[in-house]
């Protein structure tokens, strides 16, 4: 693989990306839920909020990045928070 | 009575599954991976970390394509959307004439890109082209090679002129599905024209409606072929468009990273306008069904 020049953080950020969607895989078929609606006013099931979650932590990293809020790894951080509040209220 | 559930069937698109890994999914990832390295040729990547993005964020020159691609995806939408349904609601519902417009309206969806592109070039051309001399004639200076708003107007005429029949079909499908009983009805109550269009046939097109918008913005935010044939991007950056920009920046300077960085930005967009399109059309369904 090496003339494919991957790297360890490419690595190490798909095999996260694929541990979510496998752990939510996992979620739905031992804990099967109904969607439910939150403040955006449309039906969200767990995926759903984790789709809404990762689009928008892209973002987030692009605006830290963007506006230079400070050292990147920092940004997780307000993902995090994001993340929290998706999965709270959406 | 209880079901027995059997997921295995889920097999069967494995195969599918790995076609779609080998020709989306790992080149896509093979963009994340480019856009954090640097390569001078000869297949050596360096890592460059954050440092395109940092670069491209900051770059005015794609702010600027940027804004043209929004400004471009804005007005065409803008024309092509009221045009189309103003077209459909317009078209004989029945008959010889129902076909004969049906077969006019998608001959220019049957045009491929660069012929499009190639008609509209020749087409507005002063020297040779019949709009552009006849433009001449009458005292109107026009020249995309020159001029911006030519240039611009050139663009979105012939977005207009290849796409507006696709959107004018989908509403046409979408007012064909009316049943009589609703403008029976309508008639009853002495309902205006306006009044019929606002709460019969807008509602029952706005499904499909949706999807000719979501496949409008898409193909626009997309464009790359017709501008590129038609004013190569210019005058100057005038015309340069997203994705125009990003195969200069690829194939043109070969900077994968920087392009793949951009790529990666470009993609982000378009999947947030796209999830939003999609999720309002199916909560439309939704609200439909119940």
């Amino acid at each position: 693989m090496a003339w494919m020049a991957w790297t360890l953080p490419t690595a190490i950020f798909f095999v996260v990306i694929a541990s979510l969607l496998v752990i939510f895989t996992v979620l739905a078929i031992r804990f099967p839920e109904t969607p439910r609606r939150g403040i955006l006013g449309i039906d969200t099931t767990r995926g759903d909020r984790l789709f809404i979650t990762l689009l928008g932590s892209a973002y987030i990293n692009l605006a830290w990045l963007g506006l230079a809020l400070g050292p990147q790894p920092y940004a997780l951080i307000a993902c995090l928070v994001y993340a929290a509040a998706v999965f709270r209220f959406v | 009575m209880d079901k027995t559930t059997n997921q295995k069937a889920w097999f069967l698109v494995l195969p599918v599954l790995i076609l779609v890994a080998f020709s989306a999914v790992i080149p896509l990832m093979t963009v994340v991976n480019y856009a954090f390295q640097d390569t001078f040729g000869n297949n050596v990547f360096f890592w460059a970390g954050l440092s395109w993005f940092e670069d491209l964020l900051g770059s005015q020159r794609l702010w600027d394509a940027f804004y043209r691609q929004i400004a471009f995806s804005a007005i065409i939408l803008a024309i092509e959307v009221p045009l189309g349904i103003i077209v459909a609601l317009n078209m004989p519902k029945k008959g010889f004439w129902a076909s004969v417009c049906l077969v006019l309206m998608s001959l220019p969806l049957l045009i491929p890109w660069n012929v499009v592109g190639t008609i509209w070039q020749v087409f507005a051309r002063v020297d040779i082209g019949l709009l552009g001399y006849t433009l001449d004639a009458i005292g109107i200076e026009f020249n995309y090679t020159q001029n911006f708003w030519a240039a611009w107007i050139t663009i979105i005429v012939m977005d207009v002129w290849h796409w507006t029949s696709l959107v004018a079909l989908l509403a046409y499908a979408g007012l064909q599905s009316i049943p009589d009983a609703y403008y029976q009805a309508a008639k009853i109550d002495q309902a205006s024209r306006w009044a019929v269009f606002r709460y019969i046939e807008f509602p029952k097109m706005l499904g499909v409606l949706m999807i000719a918008i979501l496949l409008r913005f898409m193909d626009s935010f997309m464009i790359y072929t017709e501008p590129f044939v038609v004013t190569g991007g210019g005058p100057g950056n005038a015309t340069t468009l997203l994705s125009i920009d990003l195969v200069k920046m690829a194939l043109g300077q070969f900077d994968l990273g920087p392009a793949a960085a951009f790529s990666i930005m470009y993609f982000l967009v378009i999947l947030a306008v796209s999830w939003v399109f999609y999720t309002v059309m199916t909560n439309l369904d939704k609200r439909d069904a119940q």
